[in-house]
């Protein structure tokens, strides 16, 4: 190969490590759970993980300012690293020989499992920091409960993935409060955003089938365990921000079990273009 | 190179010089470095700010190309790739109006002159970016040429401008190398993959040799900046040396470099090779390129769009300092 430039960057080298993780877990049995129900446990991490990322990714460039767009991108570049774990793992306990990219390129909407509120449209920057914090709160409860997971790879997994979500939390949650807390028309924003995004939080604590077998074999909490630190992490940040907390009223659901917004066929029909159009290509 | 037709002032002899000229010219050809506390001719100082302006302004615009392609690369990690490279881009910018700054302009003026047209950003982005392989043709011809020209920058007379350079040319040649290895890929791979980085090449061969700006002969301003250390190679020694390492590279692609003229020169020891268009690179600097109203179009939106978001940040950050001000002041 002709000469190029060969300065090592820290980003390559991460990104390098990062593929080396994806590939590298030994192949421990999977619990009793049961692989079915633990396969779709795993989906719903990864999905969320990659729905969002790609929502958050599509602020690159647009953003009100330099410093968000570099934030976000790198925000979208945490999320989509733990997507390759979380689908990877998933494609491994499947046995089914697709790993990561084949779940994120080739599975249509109804086999995706993030929460419906992960898919919706970015809105206005304080739609998409609303939704961010939302997720947020929910992300590094389930991530610090996962860290006692009674599978290594999981467990392994959220260690890693829990400082990154720490600091995504600090930082919707911060924004959240300086805009809540700012002038008239943020504020007015931001209390919008919650109250568009207010009905999609219900179903981050819903408990079904997979969840209790989770739950059961020690894998991962019930949903609905994480709530109560949910609630207070959400009130404290709005009081500050002198948000009015909505009243609890009518909740979506339906993205776990893969029934989507509109949205989602849209996100994918962009997502998995080059795939679809030149399926067994390598990239 | 990110940095085109950059106008500089000034331009004279050492017998029109004052004293002062004298010794900062002196110091620059001593390789001294130039901070921003000391004294610097007022034409020194205006050149620098419109090149290290124009500079941040192509880092930033620069993410939109690439940003086009983020949400359909087509696999989980080139999409991790060509963030992680589009997000070094926009620290690139940031570095850039850092340094700019401490010539006493500040970030939003320089913002201001880009959105009103006043300040320019290099001509290759406005360049529309069509298909995958075309991350490919820009990481390794569009920064492959930026890296061209940054390289010798680091070296730059302005203390704070080198520093920037030493720390963007880190992060370039992982952004040339992502893009090489995404056109390898797609030369080894389906006959509908390698047309399109040929046709990738194709479109972005000229686009890239204009990135240097216009030959020596027609280039006005070159000399003073040269002898401020500003520019530190004149625009067709750049280029020469950019079609030299990039033909043996597409030939390795299995690629043809779109210049039937194109022909090696034992007796220089470089290619010859056809001059780009220079009538579409003016009409493109003119702001008559394909993508010149999207790429500004979506600056200004972006901008406008998160006035809101600014003006709140600021206002909270108002309210919070007269709380503590409230607060040491009950205190005492
Ligand atoms: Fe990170
Ligand atoms: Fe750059
Ligand atoms: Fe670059």
């Amino acid at each position: 190969m002709p000469s190029l430039p060969d300065m090592t960057t820290p980003n390559l080298d991460a990104l390098a490590g990062q593929a080396l993780a994806q590939g590298g877990h030994a192949q421990v049995p999977a619990p009793d759970a049961g692989q079915p129900q633990f396969v779709e446990f795993l989906q719903r991490m990864g999905d969320n993980c990659l729905i969002l990322g790609h929502r958050v990714s599509e602020w690159c460039g647009h953003s009100p300012a330099l410093e968000e767009d570099i934030a976000l991108a790198n925000q979208a570049l945490d999320l989509i690293g733990q997507c390759q774990l979380w689908l990877g793992l998933a494609g491994e306990v499947e046995g089914r020989g697709r790993d990561a990219d084949a779940l994120a390129y080739l599975r249509d909407a109804g086999a995706f499992r993030n929460l419906l509120l992960v898919e919706l449209p970015n809105g206005d920057f304080g739609v998409t920091l609303m939704r961010q914090f939302l997720f947020d709160a929910f992300h590094i409860e389930m991530l610090r409960a996962l860290r006692t997971s009674a599978d290594p790879r999981v467990a392994e997994i959220a260690a890693k993935a829990e400082k990154e979500v720490a600091y995504h939390l600090e930082r919707s949650a911060d924004l959240v409060i300086r805009l809540g807390d700012g002038t008239d028309e943020s504020h007015r924003r931001m209390q919008a955003a919650l109250a568009k995004l207010w009905p999609y939080t219900g179903e981050m604590f819903l408990d079904d089938a997979v969840d209790q077998a989770m739950a059961d074999a020690g894998v991962a909490p019930l949903p609905s365990a994480l709530k109560a630190a949910w609630d207070r992490t959400v009130a404290s940040v709005l009081d500050e921000a002198t948000l009015a907390l909505p009243a609890d009223g009518w909740h979506h659901k339906g993205g776990k079990n893969g029934i989507h917004t509109e949205h989602l066929g849209y996100i994918l029909a962009q997502m998995q273009f080059l795939q679809r159009a030149y399926p067994g290509a390598k990239w | 190179m990110y940095a085109q037709l950059v106008k500089s002032e000034g331009s004279k002899t050492r017998e029109e010089m004052t004293p002062e000229e004298i010794a900062f010219q002196d110091r620059i050809d001593r390789n001294e470095k130039i901070e921003p506390k000391e004294w610097m001719p007022e034409g020194y100082r205006k050149t620098l700010i419109r090149q290290i302006g124009q500079h941040a302004h192509s880092e930033i615009v620069g993410q939109l190309p690439e940003g086009n392609w983020i949400t359909r690369a087509p696999t989980l990690e080139r999409k991790a790739i060509l963030l992680a490279k589009v997000q070094d881009e926009a620290g690139h910018g940031l570095y850039l109006y850092c340094a700019a700054e401490t010539l006493g302009v500040s970030r939003d003026e320089l913002l201001e002159a880009l959105h009103s047209g006043k300040m320019k950003y290099s001509s290759i982005f406005n360049y529309p970016t069509l298909t995958w392989a075309d991350m490919g043709a820009v990481g390794w011809l569009v920064d492959g040429a930026a890296i061209m020209n940054q390289v010798p920058l680091q070296r730059t007379s302005y203390g704070p401008y080198s520093r920037a350079m030493i720390r963007i040319c880190k992060e370039e040649s992982f952004h040339q190398r992502q893009g090489y290895d995404i056109m390898m890929k797609m030369c080894a791979g389906t006959p509908e993959q390698k047309a399109m980085a040929q046709d990738a090449l194709n479109r972005f061969w000229y686009p890239a040799l204009m990135m240097f700006g216009p030959s020596d002969k027609d280039s006005v301003h070159s000399a003073q900046s040269m002898a401020w250390k500003i520019k530190m190679n004149t625009n067709d020694e750049l280029r020469q040396k950019f079609v030299d390492q990039t033909v043996p590279q597409a030939e390795y692609l299995g690629l043809t470099v779109p210049d039937p003229d194109l022909k090696w020169n034992e007796e220089k020891g470089g290619y010859d090779f056809s001059e780009p268009d220079w009538s579409e690179f003016f009409a493109v600097i003119a702001g008559n390129g394909p993508c010149n109203a999207e790429r500004l179009g979506a600056r200004v939106k972006a901008w406008e769009d998160g006035a809101w978001f600014r003006d709140g940040l600021m206002a909270h950050a108002a309210k919070a300092s007269e709380r503590a001000r409230a607060a040491r002041h009950a205190a005492e």
